[in-house]
């Protein structure tokens, strides 16, 4: 089998290992592993210039106002609230369904204002972005298990987009503008 | 005598390295499918925040990337320590994105473009001044789908 008599001798392939590893090595340096992950949001296109001073009219009680100052405090409803109890806070409201007749109606109706300064740390916005987030995630979670039996995230298509009807995430971020401290 | 006596003298043999190649070759398969080529050098220091109601991003040759920092150590001698935004490879004044969307948009597919994404990479230390202007910015450009780059992670 093996070389007759003079044939071709066989080419060493000691060497392969290490031109792999450099490869590799290459690849490991050049390349990233980390998966991009975030909260994904939808701008509200720009308003045309006409229809600026139409403000569809909500019921004020329909409304959760959020406020970020400059030094990252948080005015929820008028009332000064530290970050951790906003989730609590936020799911009351928007499960309310009228029991208190200041929150609101249900949570079709209800809204989410956010407003923050133009000095509020980047840091704070997203935690209170993420706090309102899992406030719906949790609500929906709780309907998907009494409706269905099983997580949101574990739903179908069709399931998923009745829940989400149930609990339409309306978050709405007010133009922007100066609350009150400087930056 | 016994029949566990035959190999005494033969001493060991050589570990074969044949199958060495094929073994690094096959990491390094793995890693050329898995990873993704580093496109741009920051010029911004980036930490972005944490969150727990995070999502994987999806088509990633869909995404546009805005980076908001301070300057790294050595470019802060020239542009100070003041946060910037980074587009590609070089700093950008925030009139400078609605151009950055549109040469984005042209070079991906007309079908695609709806699909496109921003996302936005701040530092967590960054004021939102900055981020509202680029907000308004993506608005005129009528880029609406945005991501807020974070980690995973709780507070």
């Amino acid at each position: 089998m093996a070389s007759s008599r003079r044939g071709l001798p066989e080419i060493n392939a000691g060497s392969m290992a290490d031109i792999a590893f450099l490869l590799l090595i290459f690849f490991l340096v050049t390349t990233t592993m980390d998966v991009d992950t975030g909260i994904a949001r939808k701008l509200p296109p720009m308003p045309e210039e006409e229809l600026q001073d139409e403000d569809p009219q909500i019921h004020a009680k329909n409304i959760y106002v959020v406020l970020i100052n400059a030094n990252n405090q948080l005015l929820v409803e008028g009332e000064l609230m530290d970050i951790s109890q906003l989730r609590d806070g936020a799911k009351e409201f928007i499960d309310n369904n009228g029991r208190d007749a200041n929150s609101s109606e249900n949570p079709e109706k209800a809204i989410i204002s956010l407003q923050n300064d133009r000095g509020t740390e980047y840091m704070t916005y997203i935690r209170v972005q993420n706090e309102l987030a899992a406030a719906y995630n949790e609500l929906r979670n709780k309907a998907a298990l009494n409706k269905f039996g099983e997580r949101y995230a574990n739903l179908n298509e069709t399931q998923k987009k009745e829940i989400r009807n149930m609990y339409p995430q309306k978050i709405s971020e007010a133009e922007p503008k100066n609350i009150g401290g400087d930056s | 005598m016994s029949k566990f006596r035959k190999g005494g003298k033969k001493g060991m043999p050589a570990i074969s390295t044949a199958s060495l190649p094929d073994i690094v070759f096959m990491l390094l398969f793995f890693f050329m499918v898995t990873t993704v080529m580093r496109e741009t050098t920051l010029f911004v220091d980036v930490l972005t925040p944490k969150a727990t109601e995070i999502k994987k991003m999806e088509k990633k040759s869909l995404v546009s990337y805005i980076y908001i920092g301070s300057p790294v150590k050595r470019m802060q001698a020239s542009y100070g320590s003041a946060a910037r935004i980074q587009l590609n490879d070089a700093f950008a004044e925030v009139s400078e994105i609605q151009e950055f969307i549109a040469t984005e948009r042209e070079a991906r597919d007309e079908k695609e473009i709806p699909y496109m994404t921003t996302s936005i990479k701040a530092d967590e230390t960054v004021r939102m001044g900055i981020i509202t202007d680029v907000k308004q910015e993506l608005r005129k450009a009528n880029a609406l789908k945005i991501n807020y780059s974070t980690r995973k992670g709780d507070y």
